[in-house]
């Protein structure tokens, strides 16, 4: 790269510019995609944080997608999956979104109601008896409660027994653990006299292959996803996922027609010297590399500088924006960003190939 | 070695047509000598030297080094390249120095071209710096350097690779007449001393006293009495 960083330190005007176009978009698309991973975890957190391998979801009509807010299981599908082939546990789990008030304030938390010895409270917690609560770290704060105080939840009061300390949530809103018969009275499901009882999913753990799930769901009427799909039947996660996967998606695009343009501009005002180059004895391999090799070391610099910073940015903020920084959302975006950019910035080069060194003969 | 243009026809599609630039045209130069080319604008000059320095194919003919046929209608690009890249040196109409390198970077470019630094390239480019006079010049770049210093340091470009053939095209159109004698004094002395066969196009006779010969060109071929000038 003898001329192509030769050209840098004298155009650096030009470069410097394109520098910062490239961090300021690295730095949105690593910012962008660090808060997708950050809405994600609060829209989801609760659900793919259960020690469980699938959950089982019954629809009012079979072929619905599985959902949330819609499904409704009994103990008899429980039971049909209990008895499945490789399962090893089996239980219901109530989720109902809902209005909390303490003693201080009112707040929107989902009530995830569990069976008696129920596995699925985290940090191998007992299940909570009935008439008491086990709430997560945010629904305290969020409530401003502690153990022994008293919080209404949709108009049903209860005791709350423990505060964990963990990070679970669900559309946004923090999670409370509660006895099954409790949740069914909060979430307005009081199974009829035939029905046993009712909650929203069959919370499935055990190696099952997919023939058995497959003759399972049909069997039992059920809808079976594993617990990291499950996230999809989160409807506030889908939509918002979705639209800012496509923010991201096109600041990338963006991105690589920026600098396919500039790399287009740049290589149209340096036919000149391209013709005297070829002239002297440059062969096209020689003259692409170093353009290429330009091209690759302006985004590494800019995507690395925007991406550092929206990282350093990003871990500032964590507690008051909901940011999650790993290499998924800082390495991943930036090396499409770089990939990408230098697809743009081939095809701007391309033309070198066809510039004639017969050219270099004419004053200028 | 000798630079033989043999049977040289170069024709260029011209619209529907075609325009024929250069017609069946012979030279040789003997290596270490400077011939210069005279003619009027649109005689086919520069079309010869791109011949000579494979920058276009000829139509018909071949330019040979001694005897390696170097350029011939069928030579790829890719080895017309590698012939210029180590046997031969262009100096163009204006110098066509690279605006980012300096002048000592300008003379080094051709070793990274060809993908090797020799020990002592340096040195080299200094020495031949100083043999056009630009030592004090070697670290500015080209829009720091006067249009005659830029033709000096194009001069030394050419040659730092020993070249061959050294080709010349209309180097002192943009100077005046004892600027322009001086540069084409030092090309013939440099020419002798690299053992070059050097070629230089000019339409401006009165600074050519220090070349072995003078060939005129018409209309794409060699004058009557210039081509019996040169048949050694
Ligand atoms: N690349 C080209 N394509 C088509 N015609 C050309 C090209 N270069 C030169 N010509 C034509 O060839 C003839 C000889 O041109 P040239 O070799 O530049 O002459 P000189 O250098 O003696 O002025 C002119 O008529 C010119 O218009
Ligand atoms: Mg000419």
């Amino acid at each position: 790269m003898f001329v192509a960083l030769r050209d840098l330190r004298h155009a650096r005007g030009r470069f410097a510019l394109m520098l910062v176009v490239i961090a300021l978009i690295a730095f949105l698309v690593a910012f962008l995609s660090s808060l997708t991973a950050g809405l994600a975890r609060e829209s989801t957190s609760a659900v793919t944080d259960l020690p469980v391998d699938h959950l089982a979801f019954a629809m009012p009509e079979a072929d619905d997608d599985p959902d949330f807010t819609a499904s409704t299981v009994t103990s008899a599908q429980r039971d049909a999956w209990s008895a499945a082939a490789g399962v090893e546990g089996a239980e219901l789990l109530g989720v109902a979104t809902t209005r909390a008030q303490s003693a201080a304030t009112t707040a929107a938390v989902t009530a995830f109601g569990v069976e008696p010895r129920s596995t699925l409270v985290p940090a191998d917690t007992p299940a909570p008896i009935t008439g008491t609560a086990t709430v997560s770290r945010g629904a305290a704060d969020g409530l401003s409660v502690a153990v022994g105080d008293t919080v209404s939840l949709g108009g049903h009061d209860l005791q709350i027994g423990t505060v964990l300390d963990v990070d679970a949530s669900y559309a946004h809103t923090p999670v409370v653990w509660v006895a099954l018969a409790d949740w069914q009275t909060i979430g307005g499901r009081t199974p009829a006299s035939d029905e046993g009882q009712t909650a929203t999913v069959v919370a499935v753990t055990g190696d099952v292959d997919d023939d058995t799930l497959h003759r399972t769901d049909a069997g039992a009427g059920t809808t079976t996803l594993g617990v990291g799909e499950a996230r999809a039947a989160i409807s506030s996660f889908s939509s918002e996922n979705g639209s800012l996967v496509t923010m991201q998606a096109f600041l990338i695009g963006i991105s690589a027609l920026v600098v396919g343009a500039f790399y287009t501009v740049w290589t149209i005002s340096r036919f000149g010297d391209i013709a005297v180059l070829k002239a002297l004895g440059a062969s096209t391999r020689y003259l692409l590399r170093d353009a290429i090799g330009q091209a690759f070391l302006v985004l590494v610099i800019g995507v690395g500088l925007g991406t550092g910073v929206a990282a350093a940015g990003a871990t500032f903020l964590a507690g008051a924006v909901p940011v999650v920084v790993t290499a998924t959302t800082t390495l991943l975006p930036g090396a499409a960003l770089v990939a990408l950019g230098l697809v743009g910035a081939v095809l701007a080069v391309a033309r070198i190939t066809t510039i004639d060194p017969h050219a270099a003969l004419a004053a200028r | 070695m000798d630079l033989h243009l043999d049977a040289i026809t170069l024709v260029y599609p011209d619209g529907d047509s075609t325009l024929t630039a250069v017609e069946d045209l012979d030279l040789s130069i003997p290596s270490g000598t400077t011939t210069a080319l005279l003619g009027p604008s649109g005689s086919g000059k520069s079309s010869l030297l791109a011949v000579a320095g494979g920058l276009t194919r000829p139509t018909a003919g071949t330019v040979r080094i001694g005897q390696d046929v170097v350029f011939h209608p069928a030579t790829t690009v890719a080895a017309a390249t590698r012939a210029r890249l180590g046997r031969i040196g262009i100096v163009f109409q204006s110098p066509q120095l690279l605006g980012s390198l300096t002048a000592l970077e300008q003379l080094e470019l051709h070793a990274h071209l060809r993908g090797d630094r020799p020990a002592g390239l340096r040195a080299r480019a200094l020495d031949l710096l100083a043999e056009v006079g630009m030592s004090d010049h070697a670290h500015k770049r080209p829009a720091q350097l006067s249009g005659g210093q830029r033709q000096r340091v194009a001069i030394a470009r050419a040659l730092i690779g020993a070249p061959q053939v050294l080709l010349v095209d209309e180097p002192t159109s943009a100077l005046d007449h004892a600027r322009g004698t001086q540069v084409i004094d030092l090309i013939t002395r440099l020419a002798r001393e690299l053992d070059a066969a050097t070629l230089v196009v000019s339409h401006d006779s009165s600074t050519l006293d220090s070349v072995d010969r003078t060939v005129r060109m018409l209309d794409g071929r060699l004058e009557e009495a210039s081509r019996s000038a040169v048949g050694t």
